[in-house]
């Protein structure tokens, strides 16, 4: 069997798990201070009540609906993105976890893994 | 309260800002502050009140576990592992929040940020590494090392069904209150696996944002996360937690730790007292 590349080593994982959290959590920050601004330009002066609970409209509650009205430049659309972004940065990092055992061909973590991935997945594409 | 939402968002900015502080520098992280904040302060539906937190918990662990992670204190490992155990507490957590009163889960609320502020308070009873290996975590290769100034130190953690029934404990209270449940997660892997502090912090810091993340997504579904709470809490808070491990790797924050636990727990009692009578 030939010998894994030096790249994958248990430390040079770290760091790139690092990054890609980093990497989350600012791009997430940055679309939300985008849309953030575009609503208090235009919608600051409005009124709503948060003491009676609601729901959100249909579209902020899915995955799809959210990068439809993002796309459309509204800007709750695009606040909701970056808390997309944000929730699927954990996700990202357990499919980043994933291969990285899957290359180190250590069985037992990739079944570990899937699960919690499965679990996940439950979680973000859940239809209620 | 009939204010514009310019206004809100600037309070909710400000008062996320304090929270990301106050977490930082209590040990006890931000959501277990922004709730009673949206809840007591602001009346705001402690529905909105428990997506917003979840949301800005991600934001900050996340953050916190970039570093952490690179130092090579966090066992990635165990993480996994463990995270088997949260991730399906969190969804058991939130499908349980679907048909809970509001005023039961401000109650709960209370009593675990009671129990959390206790904890803390406490510090930590010093305890030995396991002497012991678990055959579990050998076959697990739960064993790692850490750096510490005399070198590299080994360990192996010790009672790991017993620490994973504690995650799972605390991913179910994590998805039912909007809370990373840091406090729990320590205490399953310094006390009951008995691994080392450093390890146990940032390795319960690199699990809190995949915990919250798959109740997160059912909140997210049931319409509980908006747009223009999480904008100013989630930025407010992250920008408050920086400021707050800037102070804590400059200062000593003993007398502050013990004040803001002291404000965790009057904020505590006022949740228990406006679930107990209803004026949530």
């Amino acid at each position: 069997m030939p010998e894994a590349p030096n790249t994958w080593t248990e430390e040079r994982i770290d760091q790139m798990l690092g990054n890609l959290l980093r990497t989350g959590v600012v791009l997430a920050s940055a679309i939300v201070v985008l849309g953030g601004i575009l609503f208090l330009m235009h919608d600051g002066q409005q009124r709503h009540d948060y003491s009676v609970f609601r729901g959100e409209p249909r579209e902020y509650r899915q995955p799809t609906g959210i990068v439809g009205d993002a796309l459309k430049l509204d800007s709750r659309g695009i606040i909701m993105l970056g808390v997309l972004v944000l929730l699927a940065t954990p996700f990202a990092r357990v499919v980043f976890s994933l291969v990285a055992f899957a290359i180190q061909r250590d069985r037992v973590y990739c079944l570990v893994t899937a699960i919690v991935l499965l679990v996940l997945s439950y979680s973000l594409f859940f239809k209620g | 309260m009939d204010i514009n939402l310019l206004t809100l968002a600037s309070i909710l900015f400000a008062g996320a800002i304090a929270a990301g502080l106050i977490g930082a520098l209590s040990g006890l992280g931000g959501g277990v502050i922004i709730v009673p904040l949206l809840t007591i302060l602001l009346k705001v539906d402690i529905k909105y009140a428990i997506g917003t937190a979840l949301v800005s918990v991600i934001a900050t662990s996340s953050g916190a576990a970039a570093a952490y992670v690179k130092e090579g204190y966090s066992n990635v490992r165990i993480g996994m592992f463990l995270e088997v155990a949260t991730t399906l507490g969190a969804v058991t957590g939130a499908w349980v929040a679907g048909w809970l009163p509001a005023e039961t889960i401000a109650v709960i609320f209370g009593f675990v940020l009671l129990g959390s502020v206790a904890l803390s308070l406490r510090g930590r009873p010093e305890s030995a590494l396991a002497e012991q290996p678990d055959p579990l975590a050998m076959k697990l290769q739960l064993n790692g090392t850490f750096p510490t100034p005399e070198g590299l130190q080994s360990y192996c953690p010790t009672r790991v069904p017993q620490g994973w029934a504690m995650m799972f404990v605390a991913g179910i209270l994590s998805g039912l209150l909007g809370i990373g449940s840091g406090a729990l997660k320590v205490l399953a892997m310094d006390q009951i696996m008995k691994l080392p502090f450093k390890v146990s912090t940032t390795t319960s810091n690199f699990m809190i944002g995949v915990t919250a993340a798959a109740s997160a997504g059912i909140y997210l579904n049931r319409g509980y996360i908006d747009p223009v709470l999480c904008m100013p809490v989630l930025l407010g808070v992250l920008l408050g937690a920086m400021i707050g491990s800037k102070v804590l790797a400059h200062a000593k924050v003993g007398v502050l730790r013990v004040v803001f636990n002291l404000v965790l727990a009057a904020l505590a009692a006022q949740m228990i007292y406006s679930g107990l009578t209803g004026s949530l």
